[in-house]
């Protein structure tokens, strides 16, 4: 296949969003219980 | 050495396609790992509890240098190894940097079950602290070079994850620490310092595995750069040396090193702080929480912040830290409504987030991309300073209002007025600071010393 033929491939939107929950997922899951820290000082 | 190949730079440009929205969960991975080093407390009383087959056992001294080590260590090394990380690309440095963070770790498990401190400062101080100062350094170039549209929002993205890596290595550490205690006959720590380093090296791999350059010449769709900008972002670069012979430089540093020590006189001494200055009012758990609270700031503000520096300018956006900061800083301590007292800390806080993620693009605006990691790493030197002169400040204030037999709640607003006090300096700092001198420009044909091969 030459470059004049080649397709673009572009990213799909389900890789994107997976790619952000891996980062996300854990960012969550610390937010929460700081979150749920802080509230301590508002009881 | 074929199968590290990939991680050469050739191998890591985009194909036509790729989103760039996949670059900064890579930074990201990067970041939330590294990030770590923030919740390095939590290994503070269980080292300090934790006896040698002969019963001796560690000082709060000799065990507080681990986290000092890592944080010198991290500013050294982002300076030494910045200009290596521009010719060999943002992968192969986050693979070292993955390499050299998760091995750190493994390092002082070993050297935790030996019961043998220079192990764990050989570990985690120097090794991991290499990790430390290439991770934070390596996703920067590429960010900016993929979102030239909007450099603050996406070094803000990548720099929110050390911010918010203390979160999740906190409360990662402490269950762990748990399981080994119940469930195992390896020593806590070490098991702890044992999985967190595996499980750190195959989270940073997958930023390994998911970074890319963009390819010579691209632009994102639509972008076009505006024909007329401010004179404080530049369309020329300068080399990471020619860089450190300006005052802009240095100036910058200055910048960084006073916002960096205002934000400490907060954070080094929070929950003592609130419990003095609300004496009778606040408990333990409470004071707890206002750490928890300031975590979330400090986060929140390293992406709000330099998101909005795209919009209103590097200059202006220091400005507003600078101004506002100095004010608030000079009011908390006479503000006795402790909802009030609670948002102005965390506003202050986000600022000092704010500081850290808004730099890397007012770098690139004021010297261009070519160098912007290497310069970036040379400038984090003022975060290790301040690191050393903040702390100095807050405790040696106490420590005098202690041998006085002064109360305590007297000393927090000489401190907070003193971190107001280096604000205005911050504010005289940056408002000095003007575009480069057209005799620093990388001239045409000039050879660019570690050059990032022209993308």
């Amino acid at each position: 296949m030459t470059a004049t033929t080649a397709t673009v491939k572009s990213s799909s939107p389900l890789s994107i969003a997976l790619a952000w929950l891996v980062v996300l997922a854990p960012t969550a899951w610390g937010v929460y219980l700081t979150a749920q820290r802080a509230a301590n000082l508002f009881k | 050495m074929s199968l590290l190949s990939f991680l050469d730079r050739d191998r890591s440009i985009a194909s036509p396609g790729y989103s760039r929205w996949l670059v900064p969960p890579a930074a990201l991975a990067i970041h939330l790992a590294i990030g770590q080093v923030y919740a390095f407390s939590v290994f503070v009383n269980p080292l300090l509890a934790y006896k040698a087959a002969d019963g001796s056992s560690w000082s709060h001294k000799e065990v507080g240098y681990i986290f000092s080590l890592a944080i010198a260590i991290l500013g050294i090394s982002a300076a030494i190894f910045g200009k290596w990380l521009e010719t060999a690309g943002p992968r192969k440095a986050m693979f070292a940097a993955a390499t050299c963070f998760g091995l750190g770790f493994l390092v002082a498990s070993f050297g935790t079950t030996l019961h043998s401190l220079p192990l764990i400062y050989l570990g985690y101080g120097v090794i991991g602290g290499v990790g430390l100062g290439l991770g934070y350094i390596s996703p920067v170039s590429t960010l900016i070079k993929w979102f030239p549209d909007r450099p603050g929002l996406s070094t803000g993205l990548a720099i929110m994850g050390f911010g918010g890596g203390a979160m999740i290595g906190a409360p990662l550490a402490n269950n762990l620490m748990a399981y080994f205690k119940t469930h195992s006959t390896i020593q806590p720590i070490a098991g702890a310092f044992f999985c967190m380093g595996i499980l750190y090296f195959l989270f940073m791999m997958f930023g390994v595995f998911m970074i890319r350059v963009p390819a010579p010449g691209w632009k994102p769709a639509g972008f076009v750069p505006p024909a007329h900008q401010s004179a404080m972002i530049s369309s020329h670069n300068v080399t990471v040396n020619s860089a450190m012979a300006t005052p802009q430089f240095w100036l910058l540093w200055l910048v960084l090193a006073l916002n960096v020590t205002a934000g400490i006189g907060i954070l080094e001494s929070a929950a003592p702080m609130l419990q003095n200055l609300f004496s009778g009012k606040v408990t333990a758990l409470a004071a707890g929480g206002f750490v928890g609270v300031l975590s979330l700031f400090n986060m929140g503000g390293r992406f709000v912040w330099a998101s909005l520096s795209d919009f209103i300018g590097r200059k202006m956006t220091y400005m507003l830290f600078f101004t506002l900061g100095a004010v608030l800083y000079f009011l908390l301590p006479s503000i006795h409504m402790l909802s009030l007292f609670v948002l102005v800390a965390g506003v202050l806080i986000s600022m000092y987030g704010g500081g850290f993620a808004t730099i890397p693009a007012y770098l690139k605006d004021l010297f261009g991309g070519i160098n912007v990691s290497a310069i970036h790493g040379r400038t984090l030197t003022a975060w290790s300073t301040a690191g050393i002169v903040g702390p100095l400040i807050v405790n040696g204030i106490l420590d005098h209002y202690k041998a006085t037999n002064r109360p305590l709640a007297e000393a927090y607003p000489t401190i907070l007025h003193i971190m107001s006090g280096l604000l205005v300096l911050g504010f005289i700092a940056n408002l000095l600071v003007h575009p480069v001198s057209e005799r620093f420009w990388i001239k045409d044909g000039t050879p660019i010393p570690a050059d990032t091969g022209g993308h």
